[in-house]
């Protein structure tokens, strides 16, 4: 029975020690012993004030998308086209940095305005086309991820092309009145910081406060029984995706107006999928977000100082948070796991289904 | 006749680019009869392409490598399968992970094995039925590879369809419980086919980087698992269809190439969305309600061919878990 206490209680450092050893044995079969790679990567992340800067700075867009996907899982809705979502944003939010010219504190209102309005309207489309068009929404949002990607380099090889030529690389700076104070010589910005906390502050209470997280719950966890209830699932589908496509759009935004300060080729880099990573290793659990944000950027800034330093691969970090991510799918829950017995619990995402 | 040779050699270029696609779709469609959805085949197919190379670079065996490949793609299939029935974890979410993973792992794996040359399939024609005017070039002057996929599109669909261990694969996914009685060992079933369309999607891979699309390089066939995905719903959960999906795939990238040729003025970037605007346009297609007003409007005796023709309805317990105590 002590025992019993005992595996329970360690239970959730198993898929740490997992993913640890899987990315050692890596490390070993490419001739990098983990320890070095270890220090590498605590010192990438955490070395000095510019490095934690530079963490906070990734965290940022990866905590809005998240925060935003905690209300389309809510929902029972997967949605994978959250990448999209985010580099829509920062083609909005590039748009107006680039053609208009306001004083900054108008011109940054109007910049994020246009990133959130730019993934709402992204996210909106995959919800129109499931619920008008029951394409399911993992496969419109991947390919909206694509036709995103694409719309990116159509745009800056081409009309939004500096002036010297098109690279494929990225744009002309923005003007400096339209990029978002910086602190420092970092690329992080306070003022990002804190309207992600807003955002998440704003996801908790929607979630646990309103009668609109109720609905939400009560469609992600019955659907049927959900619009017995009377509860319109076409309209809570629209509002949940376009609430996180906001969001998402919101981090989009924030990531050239502050991270770059021009709109890139790779935007966004995988920050929506890393953030579907985030939420499905909190198990859905609201107040578990903000610190996997934060391990996971550390872990994703590790990785690239250990790649400038050693030439390793930077999907290292993809590799591990990867890992972890699927241990604890799998093995997370203890009780299915050494018991015969049937638990009642019921699911809290929806089964895709090709109706 | 200087065209129609043109025409000819694009037509058999499109069936040899769309035959690793038709190997995933018809591997995909196998597992799905079965009930059990696997998600993670870009995932796998990019690991598994990447496998495939560097085995059969490092002991010039072409075979070696296609076996490789298609453990990798069995493995994978046994998370997924693993999770769903044993541990009653969403297959969704375990697949979209192993997506990233597999994502990930060949390109941190493979990083040195970049852009370098290595085996490949060589052609080879069939005799006398090569000499067959267009069908010969089309179908019998092509390599293993092609011969393999359409023999087995063709075996799968006798299989499913005609014979006795094909209606009990199908029966588990259409009603398990129905199936379960009648003593058909729902589960075990259900692991086989996961591991068989598994290695299928594995050997899809290994199709890429040592004929279709020679070498590795970083994200080699990403993308493309997520069409296969789609070219599975798109094809009804049929394998004929659903090669005839892969083949049509095909041709609009040989077709977006002649566009490309003809309007240069269009950015070279615009044509590359044209896959996926397809995939969506493909599933509205054949899921939206719209298509049913459409084909309600047709007069009587067009509908029931056109709803055959247009619509598609998946096996009915896709991706719901089945539990046998």
């Amino acid at each position: 029975m002590r025992l019993r206490v005992w595996i329970r209680l360690t239970w959730p450092v198993v898929p740490v020690i997992m993913a640890l050893l899987v990315t050692s044995i890596i490390l070993i079969l490419f001739g990098t012993s983990p320890k070095t790679a270890v220090g590498a990567m605590t010192e990438g992340a955490f070395g000095n004030l510019s490095k934690v800067l530079q963490v906070l700075g990734f965290l940022v867009p990866l905590m809005l998308s998240a925060s935003g996907l905690l209300v389309t899982f809510t929902a029972g809705l997967w949605n994978i086209g959250v990448e999209g979502q985010i580099i829509i944003g920062a083609i909005m939010a590039s748009w107006v940095a680039l053609k208009i010219d306001l004083p900054t504190p108008l011109q940054i209102t109007l910049e994020l305005l246009a990133a959130i309005v730019g993934g709402a309207v992204w996210a909106g489309l995959v919800a129109l086309l499931k619920t008008r068009g029951g394409v399911n929404e993992i496969f419109s949002g991947l390919a909206l991820n694509n036709l995103a990607i694409i719309l990116t380099n159509y745009l800056i090889s081409g009309p939004w092309q500096p002036p010297e030529g098109g690279t494929f690389r990225g744009t002309q700076p923005f003007a400096e009145n339209a990029l978002l104070p910086l602190l420092g010589d970092s690329r992080f910005s306070p003022l990002s910081l804190v309207l992600a906390i807003i955002a998440f502050g704003m996801v908790v209470v929607a979630l646990r406060g309103t009668f609109w997280g109720l609905k939400l719950k009560a469609l992600g966890k019955n659907p049927k029984s959900a619009f017995l209830l009377g509860v319109s699932s076409e309209r809570e589908v629209i509002l949940a995706l376009m609430f996180c496509g906001g969001l998402a759009g919101l981090g989009g935004g924030i990531r050239v107006l502050s991270w770059f300060d021009s709109l890139r080729q790779s935007i966004s880099g995988g920050i929506g999928f890393l953030a579907l990573l985030v939420v499905m290793l909190s198990s859905y659990q609201v107040f578990l977000v903000p610190p996997i944000s934060f391990f996971f950027s550390a872990v994703l800034m590790g990785s690239t100082t250990l790649h400038l330093r050693t030439g390793l691969h930077p999907s290292l970090g993809g590799i591990l948070t990867g890992v972890m991510v699927l241990f604890v799918l799998l093995f997370g829950d203890y009780g299915k796991l050494f018991t015969k017995r049937k638990k009642p619990s019921p699911p809290i995402v929806q089964e895709i289904s090709h109706e | 006749m200087n065209d129609f040779d043109q025409l000819i050699k694009t037509l058999s270029s499109i069936v040899l680019q769309s035959s690793p696609l038709m190997l995933a779709v018809c591997g995909e469609t196998i597992t799905e009869r079965a009930g059990l959805i696997n998600l993670s085949l870009d995932g796998t197919m990019l690991l598994a392409a990447m496998t495939g190379f560097i085995v059969g670079l490092k002991t010039s065996s072409l075979i070696l490598g296609f076996l490789a490949a298609t453990i990798v793609g069995m493995l994978f299939a046994l998370i997924v399968a693993f999770g769903s029935i044993r541990l009653k974890q969403s297959q969704v979410a375990v697949g979209f992970v192993l997506t990233l993973l597999g994502d990930d792992l060949s390109a941190f794996l493979g990083q040195n094995f970049t852009r370098i040359p290595g085996p490949f399939v060589m052609k080879l024609g069939i005799p006398i039925l090569k000499d067959i005017p267009i069908l010969g070039p089309l179908f019998f002057d092509q390599d293993l590879v092609v011969y393999f996929s359409i023999v087995l599109v063709g075996l799968t669909w006798w299989f499913l369809f005609r014979t006795q261990p094909g209606l009990k694969l199908r029966g588990v996914g259409e009603r398990p419980e129905a199936a379960f009685a009648r003593g058909v060992k729902v589960n075990q079933l259900r692991y086989l086919y996961a591991l068989i369309g598994g290695g299928l999607v594995g050997i899809a891979g290994a199709a890429y980087s040592l004929d279709v699309k020679l070498g590795w390089s970083e994200g080699h066939t990403r993308g493309l698992g997520w069409i296969a995905l789609a070219i599975v719903i798109f094809g009804g959960w049929s394998p004929i269809r659903g090669a005839i999906g892969a083949l049509l795939f095909g041709a609009t990238k040989a077709l977006a190439t002649v566009l490309q040729q003809t309007f240069p003025q269009i950015s070279v970037v615009a044509f590359n969305g044209i896959p996926w605007i397809l995939m969506i346009a493909v599933l509205l297609v054949s899921t939206s309600e719209l298509t049913e007003r459409f084909i309600n409007i047709m007069p009587i005796s067009w509908r029931r061919p056109m709803r055959r023709f247009l619509r598609v309805s998946g096996p009915m317990a896709l991706g719901t878990p089945f539990g046998e105590d």
